[in-house]
Formats: C-alpha cells, sequence, structure tokens
C-alpha cells in the first residue's frame, strides 16, 4: 500500500504525487524525493521539479532506463521524511512597506479592518516556507500568511508590476523578480534580488528554504540600491 | 552596400571572432540551442527550439554539435550578411532563399562567402526554418544555454528577437571534412496549415468528464492569434471539468494541454512556465513536437490519443533519421 502514486505526462515526463494538500509536511517530503531523484544522477534524467505537493521528473525515453528510473522513485518514494526540523537560517529579506512602493498596503489593512502598521507587523512577524518557486524565473510562492491579512488578488491585474515588489494572494506571499503583469496585492518592495544570472548564486531563494521578512524605511531602502 | 571586411587573424594578440550582420531581422528571429534544462525548479522556463528535430538537423548538416546556438525564423525570414567563409543550412520551414541572389537549397549545407547576402522570401510551408552556421553563434550563455526566453529576457542578444544591426558573433568551425551532404530528406512532414497530432492522455485525465478524450478527439482545434512561443491557444470542442479548473499548482511539461475554466485546451510549447494550475488532459508526445512547431495562428489541429508504443515506435524512427544525417556529418 502506498501513499503516492506515479503519473505519466506523455513520454518525456512522469510525475509523483503526494497527498493532495497544501502543507509543509507533505511539500518537505515532495521536495527530499526531489533532491533524492536528482542525486541518484540516473542517465537521461534532464530536470527534477518539486512543487507543492508533487515531483516532475523530466528524461530523454531514448537514453533513460526505464526500469532503473522507476526503481529509483519507488525506493525513494517511500523513504521517511525527517519531522521539520528548524533547519538551516532563514533567509531574511528587508521589505520597504506601504507608500508608493506598496500601494494596496492600505487595501491590505482595510481588508483585515486595522492599521497599516499591524499589518506590517502581521506579515513581518512570520517565518514562511519556500513551497516551490514558479511563474518567472526566481518567483518564490511562500507561506502561510495569517489569515487576518490574507486577502484575495485584485480583481484586475496590474499591466505592470515593478521588480522587486512584494505582494499578498490570499495565504500566500511573494516577490516579483522582474516587472511583470501581476495581481497580487502589493504591500511593499525589496531592494535585493530575487534572481540576478550574473551573481555567482543567481537565486536568493530555493523550494524548502525559510524566508523572514523585515521592515527598512525609504531611506534605507534607497541607500541599498 | 557597405562590404564588412573580416578582422584579419592574429592569433598571438588573439581577434575579434567573425559575426553575421542582421540586415533584416524578419518577424521573429531568435537564437535557440538546445535550450535551458536543469532549472525549472527554480522558476527558470526551458524555451529552445519549437521544432528540435529541424534545429537538430540544421546543426548536422553543417558539422555541429547537436545542440548549437542556430536561428530560429518565424514566418517571415531575415536578411543576413556573413563576415567570414562558412557552411551554413537551414531545415524546417520551407522559404524561397537566396544567397546573393542565387537560389539556394533547403535541408542541404552550403558555403556562404564573406561578404556574402542571404535573403529570405516567401514562405511556402511550415512556420519555422532553423539557420545553422558551422561554428555555432557564439553569444554568451546564461544559466548554461544560449536559447533566448523572451518574456525574461534571457539569452540570444540581451534576451530579445534578432533587430537590424546586431552583429551575432560565431564560435570557431570544427575541421571540416569530406563532401558537404546532399540535400537530405526533411524528418518533419511540414504541415500545410493543419497537423495531426497524437497525444497521450494525462498527467489529470481524471479531472476531466468521461468522454474527454473523444471530444478532444472530435473536431479541428485552431490556434488563436494570441498563441506565440509560450502556448498555443485552441479554439474548439469544449473540454468539461469534472473537480473544477484549479489544481494544486504543479510542473508543466513540454507539449502539455492545459484545460482552464473556458473548457478551451491551450497547448505549452518551448517558452512555458514551469508550473501551472489548470489540469491537464493529455500530453503530445516527443515525436509529433516538432510538427506541432511548425503550426502557426489559424492553422488547425486534429488531436488523436495513441499509445506509448506507438509514441516511442515514432520517435525513434525520428532518432533514426537524425542520427544517419550525423554519422554523415561533412
Amino acid at each position: 500500500m502506498s501513499d503516492y502514486r506515479v503519473v505519466a505526462a506523455g513520454d518525456s515526463a512522469i510525475v509523483v504525487e503526494f497527498e493532495e494538500r497544501i502543507d509543509p509536511v507533505v511539500n518537505a517530503r515532495t521536495i527530499a524525493f526531489a533532491d533524492a531523484v536528482q542525486a541518484a544522477n540516473l542517465a537521461g534524467v534532464r530536470d527534477v521539479v518539486p512543487t507543492y505537493r508533487s515531483t516532475a521528473i523530466y528524461f530523454d525515453p531514448l537514453r533513460t532506463d526505464s526500469v532503473a528510473l522507476m526503481a529509483c522513485v519507488e525506493r525513494e518514494a517511500i523513504r521517511p521524511v525527517a519531522p521539520l526540523a528548524a533547519g538551516a537560517a532563514p533567509v531574511r529579506i528587508p521589505i520597504c512597506y506601504g507608500g508608493e512602493l506598496g500601494p494596496d498596503l492600505e487595501a491590505v489593512a482595510a481588508f483585515a479592518k486595522t492599521g497599516e502598521d499591524e499589518v506590517v507587523r502581521l506579515h513581518a512577524s512570520a517565518t514562511y516556507r519556500v513551497f516551490m518557486l514558479g511563474f518567472v524565473p526566481g518567483f518564490a510562492y511562500l507561506g502561510i500568511v495569517d489569515d487576518r491579512i490574507a486577502m484575495a488578488r485584485r480583481s484586475t491585474p496590474r499591466v505592470r508590476v515593478p521588480s522587486g515588489s512584494v505582494g499578498i494572494a490570499g495565504v500566500q506571499t511573494g516577490i516579483y523578480p522582474a516587472e511583470t503583469p501581476g495581481g497580487w496585492q502589493l504591500i511593499g518592495r525589496t531592494p535585493l534580488k530575487p534572481f540576478d544570472p550574473s551573481r555567482a548564486n543567481p537565486f536568493l531563494m530555493k523550494a524548502g528554504d525559510a524566508v523572514q521578512f523585515y521592515p527598512i524605511d525609504r531611506r534605507e531602502y534607497d541607500a541599498w540600491l | 552596400m557597405a562590404v564588412v571586411q573580416a578582422v584579419p587573424i592574429d592569433q598571438a594578440r588573439g581577434r575579434l571572432p567573425a559575426a553575421v550582420h542582421v540586415i533584416k531581422p524578419g518577424m521573429l528571429t531568435t537564437i535557440q540551442d538546445g535550450g535551458r534544462w536543469g532549472f525549472q525548479a527554480r522558476g527558470v522556463p526551458v524555451a529552445g527550439p519549437m521544432d528540435p528535430v529541424s534545429h537538430r538537423l540544421a546543426n548536422a548538416l553543417v558539422g555541429n554539435v547537436r545542440e548549437a546556438a542556430a536561428l530560429e525564423i518565424t514566418l517571415l525570414g531575415p536578411e543576413l550578411e556573413f563576415e567570414d567563409e562558412r557552411l551554413i543550412a537551414v531545415a524546417g520551414a520551407e522559404f524561397v532563399m537566396t544567397l546573393d541572389g542565387r537560389a539556394v537549397p533547403s535541408n542541404a549545407p552550403f558555403i556562404v562567402s564573406a561578404g556574402s547576402r542571404m535573403r529570405f522570401g516567401e514562405r511556402r510551408l511550415g512556420a519555422r526554418a532553423y539557420l545553422a552556421i558551422s561554428g555555432g553563434i557564439a553569444v554568451p550563455a546564461v544559466l548554461g544555454s544560449q536559447s533566448t526566453h523572451l518574456v525574461s529576457a534571457m539569452g540570444g542578444v540581451e534576451g530579445r528577437a534578432l533587430a537590424a544591426g546586431d552583429r551575432l558573433p560565431l564560435g570557431d568551425p570544427r575541421r571540416v571534412e569530406g563532401m558537404p551532404l546532399a540535400p537530405q530528406a526533411a524528418p518533419v512532414a511540414l504541415p500545410d496549415r493543419h497537423a495531426r497530432i497524437r497525444v497521450l492522455p494525462g498527467p489529470q485525465r481524471d479531472h476531466f468528464t468521461d468522454d474527454a478524450l473523444e471530444v478532444l478527439q472530435s473536431a479541428l482545434y485552431t490556434i488563436g492569434q494570441n498563441s506565440d512561443r509560450m502556448g498555443f491557444r485552441l479554439e474548439g470542442p469544449r473540454l468539461v471539468h469534472s473537480r473544477g479548473a484549479d489544481i494544486i499548482s504543479d510542473a508543466t511539461p513540454l507539449g502539455v494541454l492545459q484545460v482552464p475554466a473556458s473548457g478551451q485546451p491551450i497547448l505549452l510549447m518551448a517558452d512555458r512556465q514551469t508550473t501551472g494550475g489548470y489540469p491537464k488532459v493529455a500530453t503530445v508526445i516527443a515525436a509529433d513536437i516538432a510538427v506541432a512547431g511548425q503550426l502557426a495562428p489559424a492553422d488547425t489541429i486534429t488531436f488523436a490519443v495513441c499509445t506509448p508504443a506507438e509514441a516511442m515506435t515514432a520517435l525513434i524512427a525520428q532518432e533514426r533519421t537524425l542520427m544517419a544525417v550525423e554519422a554523415r556529418r561533412p
């Protein structure tokens, strides 16, 4: 009796699905599985992509030993995962909240029936988990946002969201790594770049990381840039 | 006409690598190699050629490595000027092409001399041609790949399509021995505004009504105008969800048919995002990605569900054709 399932996605990918819910424990298992498959370094495997509750394995069907791949999947999918530990130090990210850098902070405060300071306090006091990356290079889906400030995304997305903008969409929060269209409620902006291909490590975050935000004022923000 | 002189070779002091000059860029000409694999877990799309078979054939014809950076030319071709003598080849979509006014063939290597001009004229069949140059195009790699991803402005020339005035540096050609290859039969049967494309069910076949695959195969789908390298928005028989139109976001493979609430599928192509939150009813088999990549807006598709064995047989046949050309490299 297994509590995962393997689904084919065409002839060049399989998806290994764990429990169907957004949950740090399920996500940790998904990421540990992805890391183990990656570490097995099987010939023909081109990419291993963990998401909230499933891991996709991309392979070249002409250069992959499917028996070896399935044996690896079966071995690693049932491996017990250590309970969520404190783990590595969280990634700490400065945010200048509100004002022109966070045009929706006021709306989120109204939604929460509280002041902007309290929204900032709630947003910056949690430790978030990177559940997965997607959308654009370096975009991390962070959770879980305090219910009180978990405002749904805007009914009409903005055509252009400046890079570095920090948004809320329900219980998710995240940073736009590049200027893109976007519908999340923008509460602030960070001077850090979540993705910069010219850096030795182009990515600020990876799936499974812990993340904390801390407020900075506009002068500190400007000085950072 | 400005004739560009090749820079004299001075091995001791190093030299500016030879280049191709873009006189006219064409409608959408981008640099593509085998794709940016290995970073989808960080949200980085793969990109790469829309028709990977023709891309690989063009490279094989000039003796390049399989995944060397080449030009992907879309619907309306460019005009190019070469700085030094090179072996080049064009595969994929069929265009009328001239080199200094003389017709040149598709699917066959030919030599361009220093200062010669290549022009693309009328398009006859297919949507995307691949122009490979011996030595490959030597733009810098970003995260291990030279492929252009337009939305994230990564790779190629500043992450964008070619523009007039661009100078594309070339790599050193591998030593060419023997006679150039005779014209090859195209391994991709170019579609004439319509293609039959085979799919395998899933990964979320069970998120749709029982008859979804029959509906998918029941009539033509037309490629919508707002389709691009990310995906083809299809208009045709409506697919019905059985468990709602949202899933917990997961990975989005090449060739997958994702279905938003409208019931109108989107065929995800080379520049697709790495993840998505819509159920995916079926996935195009690897062997038929190339023919899909030869379609353009307003063209039509008939989907056919096949078996994994048929998918593998088709892929092996395609591989044999390509390997035969690669083995006879000039």
